[in-house]
Parts: C-alpha cells; structure tokens; sequence
C-alpha cells in the first residue's frame, strides 16, 4: 500500500539554531533516509524551502492569480515528505514514528488514491 | 467475517454482506439437507462464492473496476484453508482493526459492537442513545477508513501489542459502562450490552490468555456485573453498596470472578489498573455483609492502584477506604487536600464524600454546604434524590 508521509513542523523553530545542531539534525535525517531505502519501503522524498519562499497560485477568471506565501497560515508548515510502498498501515506509523520530525511536529500519513491502470 | 475481510483487502462491508449471505442460505439449505459436519467451514466456503459472485456482478457494471475485481477474486481464492481453528483467532484480529488508534475513540465503539459483536444498528443506537443515522454514518466512515488506509485486521507486532491490547480493553470496560450504568426504564436492553461487553472480554481473555490485563477487565465485569439485581430498588433508584441485598448479588459470576482475579494479580508484576480494581471488587464480593468488609484491605489496594493509574478519582476512593477503616478524620486529611488541590472541584463525588464525612463527624452545617455544592453537580436523578435527602437530614 502507498502513503504519503507528510511532516509538518513550526518553521520558526529553526531559526535560533546553532550550526553545529544544525548538521546534527541533518545527519539524523540522513540516517532515517538511509535506512528506508535499505528497507526498500521509500520510492522518494523531499525537504522543502521554508514557507516565506513559497507562492500560491488559483485561477481567477481564467486569470492565474498570483500571491506571495502558502495558502494558509498554521501553527504548523509543510516541511517535507516521502513517499513509502509498505504492508500496511501499522507499518507505515513504524516508519513515520521514526522520522525525526515527530518528535516536535506532526507526521500526517495519507493513504495514495490508487486508480487501475486502464487498458 | 475477518478472515474474509482480509482477503478482501480490509473490505469489511462486502465480507459483511458475504457472511449474511451465507447464513441466509445456511438456513435453507441446513433444514433440507441436515447441518454439515463443519458447519463454519461451510459457512466460510459459501462466503467466499458468494462473494466472488457479487464481485462479479459488480464490476459487469464498472468496467473501470474490473481489474482490480479480478484481483480482488484471486486474493479470496487465495485464501487459506477452512480450519475452523482459524476463526477465533481472526475475532481477535478484528477486535485489534475495529480498536485501532486510527479511528476515532467514538467510531471505535460502534465498530466493535458491529463487527465483533454483531449487534444491529438499531440495537447499537438504543444502546448508546444516539440517532440510528449518527451510527450508521460513523461506521460508513469507520469501515471506509479501515478499507483505505490499509489498518491491518490481525494482531499487532509484539512490540505494538501492549498499547493495543490497552485500547481494545478501554473500549470493552466503555461498552461495558454503557449497560452498567442504566436506570430501571433501560434496564433490559442495556443489561444486553453488559452482556455482551462481558462476553466479548472473555473471548480476548481466551485468546491471550498469559495476559493479566484482559483477565482483570473481565474478573471486574464479572464482580461488578453481579451486583445488578441488587443495585436498583423498587422506584428505579439506586442502591447504595453498603445498603445493598447481598443475597441478589449473582454468586455464579462471582465464583467465576475471584479464580480470574488471582490470575490477573499474579500473571506480572507489578498488577495492572484492571487487576488491582477488580481486586478491590472482590473484597466486596467476600464480605457477606457490608460490615464485614475489609476496608483495611480496599485502602492499600487503591494505594497501589494509585501508582499504575495515580488520578485524582483513584486517590478520592482510596480516601473514602481509609475513612472506614480509620474512621472519618483519616479519610477528610485526604480529602480536603484534594479539594484544595482543586482538580476535582466539578466532580460532584467529591463533594459528596466530603460530606459525608463531615457529617460522621457530627459537622452538619460544613456537611450541609458540602451537600448542597454536590447537589449543583449532580446530573442523573437517582444521585439527585439521594443527595436531597441526605441535605434534608444535615439541615433538620
């Protein structure tokens, strides 16, 4: 079954952080990485810019309406995500248990829409 | 049902339909020809055709579907052999999908009384009190969610199995507290769901049983469940336990109760949340009368329930255990620190106790504000009429 593990975290969290913590942090990330490739249960994944660097786009007319920042302001950003091919979904909350945005954000795991290839 | 649900790939709702199918034919063709030699194999065979059957039917209708209908018939032909060995196992199975983490608490319930228990949604709806279209609605969601997010039907690795085990036990003793906990008017069909809280504890105590917990939940179920004739009077109000005809208290579930008490408290160290209540349970149980209970007893059972489950509630019993047995200034120490403390301040047991303790002690006009701060927080009737009555007194 496929997941999508999205980490939300609060960006702002970041910003006192030494560089020393800093490539700690990373080297754990690394490692997690690492460690589900071996598993062979991750097909791919992605940290992301903060927030202040993204833009929103909607349709307004048949005008593409342009703005600086998310969507939405939350107490939580989008940070990151992988992409996990596993049994179920008690092994999926293993694997998001273990990446290292858990222990001071939010791991959403959100099951992938499959639809059959069509012949 | 499970075993079909998981072939199915989690689709409870079409094992569901398959089962009721069977046993729909079941009836029929078992009074023409006799009841086979395997009867839940023959069920189980009769599901899986008529399953695919279905199966088949549908996707004639969706083309868009028909690759993954003809997965879908692999997987049940796939699967393993019709051992009715396998059945009980796969129960327990299903009780660990419908009380996993990843539903919410009130879908949980009526799952579990759905599929494990097998009541209909109409009896869940009497038995919660909630709208039929509210419960039928949480396990449309509850199922799809089973379905889609891949929660898997079987027991949880070694690792994951404690805190599991912990969820699916809370749900049974809520079930449990639904029947328990009925006035007179609703008395026969919650008595049902005691039952079967009952019945479904002894079946996860069956299936695991080197587990102390799932032991004590039953041993208190059993003991407290005992007690049901006796605890409502005449007018449907409640019978205080002190005040209780121990002669209708159900002996037979009590003799099941104690061996299973014994177990729970010795399987591991320290005893659990559940072995220690239903320890403190059946103390009550052994007193032929309230004056012979071992209050000394209750009071160092709380002190250990306090340590593995240590909230407010569980120090306000403890109070209320050391005040019988060292009388009511031990008991009001305790007490009045917790009120002071201020975490139970809307909890009308509190002040109730402290009442009553205040009024052993001859303190009727505290007692009396004690009473009437209780009487605000009171919410069911019987609990109501008590309280006024014992405020009356303390005023007289």
């Amino acid at each position: 079954m496929r997941y999508m593990l999205l980490i939300y975290g609060d960006e702002s969290a970041y910003s006192n952080v030494s560089e020393a913590d800093q490539e700690a942090q990373l080297a754990k990330w690394f490692s997690y990485t690492e460690e589900m490739r071996n598993a062979g249960v991750s097909t791919g994944g992605d940290a992301l810019q903060p927030t202040a660097t993204a833009t929103s786009v909607r349709d307004n007319g048949g005008e593409p309406l342009v703005t600086d920042g998310p969507f939405a302001e939350t107490k939580e950003q989008l940070g990151g995500y992988y992409l996990l091919d596993v049994a179920d979904l008690d092994e999926a909350i293993k694997w998001a248990h273990k990446c290292p945005g858990a222990k001071s954000g939010t791991i959403e795991l959100r099951p992938i829409m499959e639809f059959p290839d069509t012949p | 049902m499970a075993i079909l649900a998981r072939g199915m790939g989690g689709d409870v709702d079409r094992a569901e339909e398959a089962v009721q199918d069977a046993y729909a034919v079941a009836l029929e063709r078992w009074a023409r020809d006799g009841v086979p030699s395997a009867p839940a194999a023959w069920i189980l065979t009769t599901a899986k055709r008529r399953a695919i059957d279905r199966l088949r039917r549908e996707a004639a209708l969706r083309d868009r579907q028909a690759l993954l209908t003809r997965e879908l018939e692999d997987a049940v032909r796939d699967l393993p052999g019709e051992e009715e060995e396998m059945i009980p196992d796969e129960r327990l199975g299903l009780m660990f999908a419908c009380c996993h983490p990843a539903l919410a608490l009130e879908a949980q319930v009526p799952l579990t009384l759905r599929l494990v228990g097998g009541l209909t949604v109409p009896e869940i709806a009497r038995a919660l009190l909630l709208p039929e279209a509210t419960v039928a609605q949480r396990l449309v969601r509850a199922k799809r969610k089973v379905r889609v997010s891949g929660i898997p039907i079987a027991e949880p690795a070694p690792e994951a199995l404690p805190a599991r085990l912990d969820a699916v036990l809370a749900v049974l003793y809520l079930v449990f507290n639904e029947g328990y906990a009925a006035t007179a008017g609703e008395a026969i069909v919650r008595e049902d769901l005691a039952a079967e809280a009952i019945r479904l504890a002894r079946v996860v105590h069956l299936l695991l049983p080197d587990e102390p917990e799932p032991a004590g939940l039953l041993a208190l179920m059993l003991l407290q469940h005992s007690r049901r004739a006796a605890r409502v009077g005449e007018a449907g109000e409640l019978v205080l336990l002190e005040a209780q005809d121990r002669s209708r208290w159900d002996s037979d579930a009590i003799a099941q109760a104690l061996p299973l008490v014994d177990r729970a408290l010795t399987l591991r160290r320290p005893p659990g949340s559940y072995a220690l209540q239903a320890a403190i349970a059946a103390v009550h149980a052994r007193a032929a009368r309230a004056e012979a209970t071992d209050w000394r007893q209750i009071a160092l059972l709380y002190g250990e329930l306090a340590n593995v489950l240590p909230t407010p509630v569980v120090t306000l019993n403890r109070a209320v255990a050391i005040a019988m047995a060292d009388g009511p200034a031990a008991g009001l120490a305790l007490v009045d620190a917790l009120a002071n403390g201020g975490a139970l301040d809307d909890y009308h047991l509190l002040h109730a106790a402290r009442a009553d303790l205040l009024r052993r002690q001859g303190r009727r006009a505290e007692a009396a504000a004690a009473y009437a701060r209780a009487l605000e927080l009171a919410a069911n009737d019987p609990e109501r009429r008590f309280l006024t009555a014992r405020l009356e007194e303390c005023r007289r």
